[in-house]
């Protein structure tokens, strides 16, 4: 048996969007035009506007400013959330031994086994494996950004919704079967139903609709972390490690080449005024409130609607005209705040939770499970910190896969019977 | 053993970190990032050791124990030079990067002095440290077993909790230290440093001696600890404002009344 379509159709989209997207410039940027003493908002903006008047000197300074204040703020916002997927996905292996069974069942993306004697055979076959794998993710994201392209809205939206139907109910019905197994819990069915019931129609409201911003990030961590369990159950082990080279690899590529089908979406997202679907995307802010509604400062407007699109709206709404929203209220001329998140894409939580769920199912050792979750969030904050620079939409993969993988390699290698011996003679370094 | 000795050793091994983290650091993200980062330097120094270690092991014999306890130790000192040379290139990255941002932001004030980020990446390279050595430890004393069943000591979780506790803190006092040895110059307090954590990495080798090993390294980091609070900026004037509460300029910083 292997698992359907749809399945493969969620990942896909998830894995289609892994670049961490930046709200567009000028959310980085001060309100420089018009430094309102009296306005409220955070403390750190306001003294410095005040103090010293407009203008291009002042614009830069507290841009920089900002960048490192609020680029603390957001890097740390990304990083709970990936700490906790990763969180759940290491403890669910090390403590459900399902997730960790040797099993003959694989996906059909991998339809090579790796049972085989001869190491240069395995290996070819996990390269394989990983070019079955890419071709149907570059084959997916192309398609999505076709429909994309061409404003087959419904049929996307019906995508995803069929696919967070299947993750939000059936995986986690199997999650909690496998719980209970687990811990030798009795159950029944009728308050499983409730249960799973209540959780995949809270779940899909909250993604697909509108609900409190944290409750949609709590169900999109969730959903990725059943996602990246179902990886390392079903891909064979030297597979996953290639596979994540080969999609760090992709994600590169996808982003950052002109032609490029993640930045043609991306740019066709920002042409559009539109927010990509937020079943996709990790947004860490909130766009708060409006600008000013005064024909001089256009440029401002502009950007604010921008920034409240792609800072994602309050909840999880598919807001259909931003900037109308953005423009039309409060004209009461006061300056308000809008706080701005930074995105990422629910494929960069899977493949980070599959490089740190790998790591902790391979061997019982925690030193190695600590050092790529310390490599990941270390590669965040490169990619964040080159987000901050760059200011246009960037790859979150790479940097934090290719850490990942060579600490992974070195700690289990070089380091793991190094730190045995001293720990068997309990010398300390 | 089991529970209660998992969650006891783990208490006395990361509480008093983990009651820093929470209290000074948790609440500013820049310091936590910083502190990841100095995590992150200690691990490539362990790895850039593991490397050279693995390699000497390989090319060794195998079979002869005194060789290979010998290249132990070998490593062990390799190790420690490798952390401080760490530290030494994380201070000079941390000046760097700041004073670019200096430069550029034309600010009066740094948002993060040296001397925070002098505790924050001891802090750092004290979490790393202490993790490494006692979280497999930590795990295998969950699981059922029997402490020193062939013939070893009893006490060999405890005493490696006390020694992480020891090791974590002193971390933090050796970057206190260090940084502020850099900043002023004085390289003989760079040596001290240096000397003293050599000093407390060869004390282990007496294990399970623990009396030679825990009581010195216990006075080493009291010792190591005045120092850093004297480093710091502290004297026995300002602890008696600190305890009394009558400390105004710490009072004014967090808006409490006089």
């Amino acid at each position: 048996m292997t698992t359907s379509d749809s399945e493969e159709d969620s990942y896909d989209e998830r894995s289609a969007l892994m670049s961490s997207e930046t709200p567009p410039v000028p959310s980085y940027q001060p309100e420089q035009s018009d430094p309102d003493p009296s306005a409220q908002g955070p403390v750190l903006r306001r003294p410095k506007s005040s103090e010293r008047g407009p203008g291009p000197e002042a614009e830069l300074d507290e841009e920089e400013e900002l960048t490192l204040k609020y680029g603390a703020k957001h890097v740390i916002m990304l990083f709970i959330p990936v700490t906790l997927c990763m969180v759940v996905v290491v403890a669910t292996i090390k403590s459900i031994g399902f997730y960790t069974e040797k099993t003959n069942q694989r996906l059909i993306y991998t339809p090579f086994s790796e049972d085989e004697v001869s190491v240069g055979r395995r290996l070819l076959n996990s390269f394989l494996n990983s070019i079955v794998m890419i071709s149907v993710i570059v084959v997916m994201t192309i398609f999505l950004v076709m429909l994309y392209k061409y404003r087959c809205y419904k049929f996307i939206h019906g995508w995803l919704i069929l696919s967070s139907l299947m993750l939000l109910f059936w995986f986690s019905y199997l999650y909690l079967g496998e719980l209970f197994k687990n811990y030798n819990l009795a159950m029944d069915f009728p308050t499983v139903g409730v249960l799973i019931w209540n959780f995949g129609a809270v779940g899909m409201i909250c993604i697909h609709w509108k609900g409190p911003l944290q409750l949609q990030q709590a169900y999109l961590i969730i959903i990725s972390a059943l996602m990246a369990l179902v990886f390392i159950k079903y891909l064979p082990e030297w597979s996953t490690w290639v596979i994540l080279g080969a999609i760090s690899i992709y994600d590169l590529v996808a982003v950052l080449s002109p032609k490029g089908p993640l930045r043609m979406l991306v740019e066709t997202a920002q042409e559009r005024n539109e927010p990509i679907f937020p079943a996709l995307i990790y947004s860490s802010g909130m766009a708060w409130m409006v600008g000013m509604a005064n024909p001089a400062e256009e440029r401002r407007q502009q950007s604010d609607a921008e920034a409240q699109e792609a800072g994602g709206s309050l909840g999880a709404e598919d807001s259909p005209d931003p900037p109308a929203g953005a423009q039309g209220a409060c004209p009461s001329g006061e300056d308000q705040e809008e706080e701005s998140g930074v995105k990422l894409g629910l494929g960069d939580f899977i493949f980070y939770s599959v490089l740190v769920g790998k790591a902790a199912a391979t061997g019982g050792d925690w030193n190695t499970t600590l050092a790529c979750f310390v490599a990941i969030l270390i590669g965040l904050c490169l990619t964040l910190l080159l987000l901050a620079i760059f200011k246009k939409a960037l790859p979150a993969l790479p940097i934090s896969i290719a850490f990942g993988l060579v600490f992974y390699f070195s700690t289990d290698y070089l380091v793991q019977p190094f730190m045995d011996n001293l720990a068997t003679n309990q010398y300390y370094i | 053993m089991t529970a209660s000795v998992f969650f006891g050793c783990t208490f006395i091994a990361f509480g008093p970190a983990i009651a820093l983290f929470l209290f000074t650091i948790a609440r500013d993200p820049l310091r936590v990032i910083f502190l990841i980062a100095g995590a992150f330097f200690w691990l490539v120094s362990l790895l850039l050791s593991s490397l050279v270690w693995f390699i000497s092991v390989q090319i060794s014999n195998k079979e002869s124990a005194p060789q290979q306890r010998g290249l132990l130790i070998f490593g062990v000192v390799l190790s420690v030079l490798l952390q401080e040379l760490f530290r030494f290139g994380y201070y000079k990255l941390l000046k760097k990067a700041n004073e670019g941002l200096l430069a550029l932001s034309q600010e009066e004030t740094m948002p993060i002095s040296i001397r925070q980020l002098a505790y924050v990446s001891g802090l750092g390279f004290g979490f790393m440290s202490g993790a490494f050595s006692v979280i497999n430890i930590l795990a295998d004393s969950v699981g059922p077993g029997t402490v020193g069943i062939h013939g070893d000591s009893q006490h060999y979780f405890l005493s490696s909790a006390f020694m992480t506790m020891a090791i974590i803190l002193l971390h933090m006092f050796w970057g206190v230290v260090f940084f502020d040895a850099c900043e002023k110059k004085r390289w003989w307090c760079l040596v001290i440093v240096v000397a003293s954590h050599l000093l407390v990495s060869c004390l282990t080798f007496q294990n399970p001696y623990y009396v030679g090993s825990l009581v010195p390294t216990y006075i080493i980091m009291f010792l190591m600890g005045v120092w850093a609070f004297c480093c710091a900026g502290g004297s026995l004037r300002n602890l008696k404002l600190c305890l009394t509460c009558k400390d105004k300029d710490f009072l004014l910083a967090n808006h409490r009344p006089r």
